[in-house]
């Protein structure tokens, strides 16, 4: 049996690193393009969110001589102010030509009402559909709200009264989340793609050691063979298995070189990816290869034609990744029962080696158990499909 | 040594082969000859055991094709009718393979290979990927990795199918070689010249039965006409008259 394995496994192999379109579209596209895609864009998103922190907000004053001390505040506060008066009708164009803009408006008898100890309206112009100047206007509400607290504070004070008097009630918020657990909000989305890469790595090889083969005539001869035909198959999937362990492997090592680079820690959050981490990654997924081999091939042997074969192989590709999906929806907490779903429990095994909070080693053994007993079951069956003689078409 | 017996094969309502009866000796060249859908690629595919009779027995060498097909593979040596060979690999590449499969030695293998690429005159593309190969080029290496472990019988489905001349020539030299080496040769054919130039035995089939069988003179002899296609032809009115 081992050298019939051995023969068949590295003819696939052979057959795949000469094809250069074969080995762009599973070992270059997959796992170095995608994890390099997905971090480029989160890179970009965290840049823009972090830029946003840092940037002063551009606000047009009219009417800022009513309110001097005011302007000086936000001023204080790092507020990019421009002044420019006009009536209410004119503010508004102002926004309709950009809509980005706010106006902060000080309306006659705001210098009365604010002396006379009444509350004085400011009014706020932000166009409400824009996010750019909704997240703007937010900014300028909360810097006047704390421009009225600390004015409040003080005329209390002034009469004797204490401020805590109007603070009957006070919120601490105390966020429990360490920062790996909240990248892993960011980051959760990398288990799924380690997954779906590792299954492109060796769709190629599956569907041409199966349709591919019997498309170019080259399946009969074999059948000719002294060897037994489920010998051939495990071969192939052996092959494809061992394709799907490169993919994996290389798309391990991308993500950890590159989600090095992303800003993680401006946002509070830290990138639990080092070598350590990848590893476990790699090997809690290592056993999920048996499974999306066998399954591709047994697909695959069912279908007539390459172009049939890669039709379905696409749909397939979404199966494994249902669990995910699901779960991620749910919101799931691992336990026993899922550890035993394929796919599920490797994207919970990788999500607690993200999330820096590995699984218990039993779940692990659990979740490598029921994957290599699926996988061993599909490849049988892939067997078995071999020896019908309808697999000739 | 290759003996048929009431061999019977149906795929749902068409029956392909209904009852085949034939033998082919060591030494000699059968040849399966009928129109097209007579059963002749059926009746060698129950031979290389890639499809179960569903009646009848073939032993080849005294070997049951049912009960032991991996024996029985072992001792032939198969140019399917669509013999695709792997494009992404050499010549020598795709003859070696079929030679691991076939668990020979890796100095056996490779003195083999040298000697089917110089007996082959393949020695000029053996070393070059499969890839724009001509259909000559093709036929020559799924012809060698089908001889790679020096078969005593050679079972053929169509092979001159889209040779040109030199190469149509080129393996009828080769056929007959191997009938000088004391080998079975049994190949299919739908084309009359073909099996006039080259078979000691001919095997008509038609309708999934054998029609006539016989040396072309013995045939011609007994069907009368001038030449083996006239003799064809009349064995085949005569069936065709029957049913």
């Amino acid at each position: 049996m081992i050298p019939t394995l051995a023969a068949v496994f590295r003819k696939e192999l052979l057959e795949t690193l000469r094809d250069r379109r074969a080995l762009l579209s599973s070992l270059v596209m997959g796992p170095l393009f995608a994890p390099l895609l997905f971090i480029g864009m989160l890179a970009i998103s965290l840049d823009r969110s972090v830029s946003a922190l840092d940037e002063a907000v551009a606000v047009t004053v009219s009417g800022a001589e009513r309110a001097p001390n005011l302007v000086r505040f936000l001023r204080e506060q790092g507020f990019d102010l421009s002044l420019r008066d006009g009536p209410d009708a004119e503010l508004r164009r102002w926004i309709e030509d950009d809509s980005e803009l706010v106006v902060m408006a000080v309306p006659d008898g705001f210098g009365e009402r604010f002396a006379g100890g009444r509350p004085a309206r400011v009014l706020v112009y932000a166009d409400g559909s824009n996010s750019k100047a909704e997240r703007r206007a937010d900014r300028l509400r909360a810097a006047i709200g704390g421009y009225s607290g600390t004015l409040a504070s003080l005329r209390l004070q002034a009469r004797g009264i204490s401020p805590l008097v109007a603070q009957p009630l006070v919120v601490d918020d105390v966020d429990v989340s360490t920062p790996a657990a909240r990248a892993t909000l960011v980051l959760g989305m990398l288990s799924y793609l380690i997954l779906l890469v590792t299954l492109v790595g060796g769709m190629y090889l599956a569907i041409d050691a199966t349709a591919g083969e019997r498309e170019r005539g080259s399946l009969e001869p074999l059948l000719t063979m002294p060897v037994p035909r489920a010998q051939l198959i495990y071969g192939k999937v052996l092959a494809a298995a061992f394709f799907m362990s490169v993919a994996l492997a290389l798309v391990t090592t991308t993500l950890a070189l590159s989600i090095r680079q992303l800003p993680l820690e401006t946002i509070g959050m830290s990138a639990n990816f080092g070598p350590g981490v990848a590893l476990g990654v790699f090997l809690s997924t290592l056993p999920f290869v048996t499974v999306g081999a066998a399954l591709l091939t047994v697909v695959a042997s069912f279908t007539r034609s390459y172009k049939e074969a890669q039709t379905w192989l696409g749909v397939l590709m979404l199966v494994p990744t249902l669990p995910i999906a699901v779960a991620g929806v749910l919101g799931i907490k691992a336990n026993a029962t899922l550890m035993a779903v394929p796919s599920l429990s490797q994207h919970l095994l990788i999500q607690g080696f993200l999330r820096g909070d590995p699984l218990p080693t039993g779940y692990a053994a659990i979740s490598i158990a029921s994957t290599l007993a699926l996988g061993g079951l599909l490849t049988w069956v892939a067997g078995r499909l071999y020896q019908r003689e309808r697999i000739l078409g | 040594m290759i003996e048929v017996e009431g061999l019977a094969k149906r795929f749902g309502p068409v029956e392909a082969v209904r009852e085949v009866s034939f033998s082919a000796a060591d030494g000699r060249i059968t040849g399966l000859l009928g129109p097209n859908g007579a059963g002749k690629s059926t009746t060698l595919r129950m031979l290389y055991t890639v499809l179960r009779p569903d009646a009848g027995s073939a032993r080849i060498d005294g070997t049951d094709v049912v009960a032991d097909p991996l024996a029985a593979r072992r001792s032939i040596g198969v140019l399917p009718h669509s013999a695709g060979i792997y494009r992404q690999l050499t010549a020598r590449e795709n003859i070696r393979f079929y030679g691991e499969l076939h668990g020979l030695a890796p100095a056996l293998l490779r003195r083999r290979i040298d000697e089917l690429v110089g007996r082959l005159d393949m020695t000029e593309f053996a070393d070059r990927r499969a890839d724009g190969f001509s259909q000559g080029q093709r036929i020559k290496v799924a012809l060698a990795r089908a001889l790679v472990h020096s078969p005593r019988n050679v079972l053929l489905d169509e092979p001159t199918n889209g040779l040109d001349v030199m190469a149509t020539r080129a393996l009828r030299e080769l056929i007959r070689g191997l009938r000088a080496e004391g080998h079975c040769v049994l190949f299919s054919s739908h084309v009359m010249q073909e099996v006039a130039a080259l078979c000691d035995d001919v095997v008509i089939i038609d309708h999934g039965r054998v029609a006539a069988s016989g040396s072309p003179e013995a045939l011609q002899a007994r069907f009368g006409g001038s030449s083996l296609e006239e003799t064809f032809v009349r064995v085949l009115g005569e069936q065709e008259g029957l049913a």
